[in-house]
C-alpha cells in the first residue's frame, strides 16, 4: 500500500511535477521507460516517489525508448496500468510501437514533452513530435498550461481505459515552456483523484489462463482492413467518452474543457488558431489587441485526435479572417493544422480569408508582440476580404521575410 | 505584473532561486511564473532564469521580458554577460561583487546612472554554508530592496522550501540570507 502525498491546495510546479505527480496519483502498475530531455523529469519524479513509497509499483529500465513502448504493449496485455512519457528522438524511435499499442487496442498513456526533431540537434520546444504521431491511432489531447497537463495526465487514464475506448492516449505539452516552467496548479488530494481515475480494470489480460487469448495476430486482405475500420470508429466515437469524462470532471474540480476550446469568440472578427503555450500567450496579445480595437479570438483543439472537425467549424463560423500557426517544419506543405482546420471550416457558408504561419521552431520565442503583428496581418485580410500575402509565411524568423503559396486565385 | 530575470552561471542555483521564489509567492495567494533558457549548457555556463509575479492569472510565455529587477549572481557576469538587455528606466540592479559599489561603477560606467545595489553573495555563502552558492543570499537581498516580504516572514517560509535539507544547511542559509539583508548597499 503506497504512502498519502499531502499536497497544498495551490502547488507551485513545472508542466513535468504536475504530469508526475497525476501518474503517481493514478497508481500506475507500471512505468517502462528511456529518458530524454524535456521528458525527463515526469519518470525521474515518478522513480523517486516508487522509492520512497508513494506508489505500489514497477518502474522498468529500457534501453530505448522502443524498448520503453514495447515493455509498455506488453505489461498493458498482461493487464496492468501502463504509462511512459518521452520527446522527439525518443518519441520517433517508439513510432513503430505506438502502432502496436493502438492496433491491439492497449490503453497505454504516454506523456509528451514537445520537442523539435533533429537534425540540427535541439532540445527545445516545437510540434514536430506531436505532428510525426498524429496518425498512430492515438487519442491526442493537448494542454496550454500546467494545470491542464495535471488535468489532462488524470483524464487520460479514465478515457482510455474505458470499455468504450480501450486506446492509448497521449498528452501532450510545450517541452521547456511548459514543461520547465513553474507556475501555480491546484491538483486534487490523493483519495480523491484516484476515486476520479479509478480501479484499473484489465480487460482480455495475456496472464488469464482460463481465457486464453491473442495479441499482435496477424491479418492479411481477409480481416486487417476490418481491425482497422473498426479501430477508427473507436477513436472517432471515443468523443463521447472524452466529453463525459470532462464533465465529471468539471463537476468535481469546476475546470471546464472543451473538444474545442474558445476564447473571445463572442464577438471576434479574426481568429487565430494554434496549439500548446501559444493558446494562452495568444490570449494576452488579443487582451492587448482589443484595446486597439482589433477583435481577435482564439481557438483551440483541446483533442487532436479525434479531430474535431464539426466543432472546428462551429467555432470559426462567424469570422471574417484566419490565421493558423503551425509549430512544425511543414516539409514543402502548408501546415499540418491550417489544412486540417481549413477541411474543417470548408463547408461552413462563411468564407473567411484563411492564412498559415510557421513560427517557433526549435523553442525560438514566440513573443506577444509577433502574435500581435500576425493578429494585424489577419486583420488587413479581413478588411481587404481577401489575402494580402502569399498564404505561408515564417513569424520569428531571423533574415529576409520568407513566405510561400503566393496563389494567384487568391488576388 | 512584476518580472526578475536572474543572471547565473549554470550550477549556482539561479534555477532553484526562481523556483523557491515562485514557491514562496505561490503560498501568498499570488499567481507566479519561473523559468530558465535551457540548452546544452554544462555547469559553469552562463545562462539566465526569469520569474514573473502578478495578480491574476499568467497567461503570457514569451521568454521576452522587460525587467523590474535584475539579479546578477556570478561577479563576471556584470562585466561580460548583457545584463542591461531590455531594461526600462527604473530597473533594479542586484549585483554579487567582491567590489564596493564606487570600485564596481568605476569599472563599469555604463551602470553608473542606473539603481544598482551590491553585496558579494559568493563570501556570505562561502562564510555562512561552506560553498559559493549564491541563489539564497541574492533573495536576502532582493527582499531588502524591493521590500517583498518582511525578512523574518520570508526566512520562516524558505525553511520549507529547504526542507529536503539536513537542519545545519538550512540555518546557514537562513544565516546567509540575513547578512545579504544586512549587506546590500
Amino acid at each position: 500500500m503506497s504512502k498519502e502525498y499531502v499536497l497544498k491546495e495551490v502547488e507551485f510546479w513545472d508542466g513535468a511535477m504536475a504530469s508526475s505527480q497525476a501518474l503517481r496519483q493514478a497508481e500506475v502498475d507500471i512505468m517502462a521507460a528511456y529518458p530524454i530531455t524535456p521528458s525527463t523529469p515526469i519518470i525521474q519524479n515518478y522513480a523517486d516517489y516508487l522509492s520512497n513509497g508513494y506508489v505500489d509499483g514497477e518502474y522498468i529500465r529500457t534501453e530505448s525508448e522502443h524498448a520503453a513502448m514495447s515493455a509498455c504493449v506488453a505489461a498493458s496485455a498482461a493487464g496492468a496500468r501502463v504509462t511512459t512519457a518521452t520527446s522527439s528522438q525518443g518519441f520517433a524511435l517508439m513510432i513503430e510501437v505506438l502502432y502496436q499499442a493502438s492496433g491491439m487496442r492497449l490503453p497505454v498513456v504516454l506523456n509528451v514533452a514537445n520537442r523539435a526533431l533533429a537534425a540540427p540537434l535541439n532540445v527545445n520546444g516545437d510540434h514536430s513530435d506531436l505532428y510525426l504521431g498524429r496518425d498512430a491511432g492515438w487519442i491526442n489531447l493537448c494542454t496550454f498550461n500546467q494545470q491542464e497537463v495535471y488535468d489532462m495526465t488524470l483524464m487520460s487514464f479514465k478515457i482510455g481505459e474505458h470499455k468504450n475506448v480501450r486506446l492509448p492516449v497521449m498528452v501532450h505539452q510545450d517541452g521547456f515552456i511548459c514543461s520547465h516552467t513553474a507556475q501555480n496548479v491546484a491538483p486534487l488530494q490523493d483519495d480523491v483523484a484516484r476515486k476520479f481515475v479509478g480501479d484499473f480494470e484489465a480487460v482480455d489480460s495475456l496472464l488469464d489462463f482460463a481465457r486464453p487469448v491473442t495479441y499482435g495476430a496477424q491479418t492479411e486482405e481477409d480481416w486487417h482492413f476490418e481491425h482497422k475500420a473498426k479501430q477508427h470508429k473507436a477513436i472517432m466515437d471515443s468523443i463521447n467518452v472524452i466529453e463525459d469524462t470532462f464533465e465529471e470532471f468539471e463537476k468535481l474540480t469546476g475546470r471546464k474543457y472543451n473538444a474545442v476550446e474558445s476564447y473571445m469568440m463572442e464577438d471576434a472578427e479574426i481568429a487565430i488558431v494554434a496549439l500548446g503555450t501559444t493558446i494562452e500567450s495568444s490570449i494576452e496579445a488579443a487582451r492587448q489587441l482589443r484595446e486597439e480595437g482589433i477583435k481577435v479570438g482564439i481557438v483551440a483543439p483541446r483533442v487532436f485526435r479525434p479531430f474535431p472537425y464539426d466543432k472546428i467549424a462551429d467555432a470559426l463560423k462567424n469570422v471574417k479572417a484566419i490565421g493558423i500557426l503551425d509549430r512544425s517544419s511543414p516539409g514543402g506543405a502548408l501546415g499540418m493544422l491550417f489544412n486540417e482546420v481549413t477541411a474543417a471550416i470548408y463547408t461552413n457558408d462563411t468564407k473567411p480569408v484563411i492564412n498559415n504561419y510557421i513560427y517557433g521552431l526549435g523553442g525560438r520565442d514566440t513573443t506577444i508582440a509577433d502574435l500581435k503583428q500576425i493578429a494585424k496581418e489577419i486583420q488587413a485580410n479581413a478588411d481587404a476580404g481577401k489575402l494580402t500575402t502569399p498564404v505561408q509565411q515564417f513569424s520569428g524568423l531571423r533574415g529576409p521575410k520568407l513566405s510561400f503559396f503566393d496563389m494567384e486565385s487568391s488576388k | 505584473m512584476l518580472e526578475i530575470r536572474w543572471h547565473s552561471r549554470a550550477g549556482q542555483g539561479a534555477v532553484t532561486g526562481a523556483k523557491g521564489l515562485g514557491d514562496i509567492v505561490s503560498d501568498t495567494g499570488k499567481q507566479v511564473q519561473a523559468f530558465a533558457f535551457y540548452g546544452s549548457a554544462k555547469r559553469g555556463a552562463a545562462m539566465s532564469a526569469y520569474n514573473r509575479i502578478d495578480d491574476k492569472p499568467i497567461l503570457n510565455h514569451e521568454k521576452f521580458m522587460i525587467p523590474d529587477y535584475v539579479l546578477v549572481l556570478d561577479p563576471a557576469l556584470a562585466f561580460i554577460g548583457n545584463i542591461t538587455a531590455n531594461e526600462k528606466e527604473d530597473t533594479k540592479y542586484i549585483i554579487t561583487t567582491h567590489l564596493s559599489k564606487k570600485e564596481l561603477l568605476e569599472k563599469l560606467p555604463n551602470l553608473d546612472e542606473k539603481r544598482v545595489y551590491t553585496l558579494d553573495c559568493m563570501k556570505i555563502s562561502q562564510e555562512t554554508i561552506g560553498r559559493a552558492i549564491p541563489n539564497t543570499p541574492m533573495l536576502g537581498a532582493l527582499m531588502k530592496v524591493s521590500g517583498m516580504f518582511e525578512i523574518d516572514y520570508f526566512k520562516n517560509a524558505i525553511i520549507k522550501v529547504l526542507s529536503k535539507f539536513p537542519q545545519k544547511i538550512v540555518d546557514a542559509n537562513l544565516k546567509a540570507i540575513q547578512r545579504a539583508y544586512e549587506e546590500v548597499v
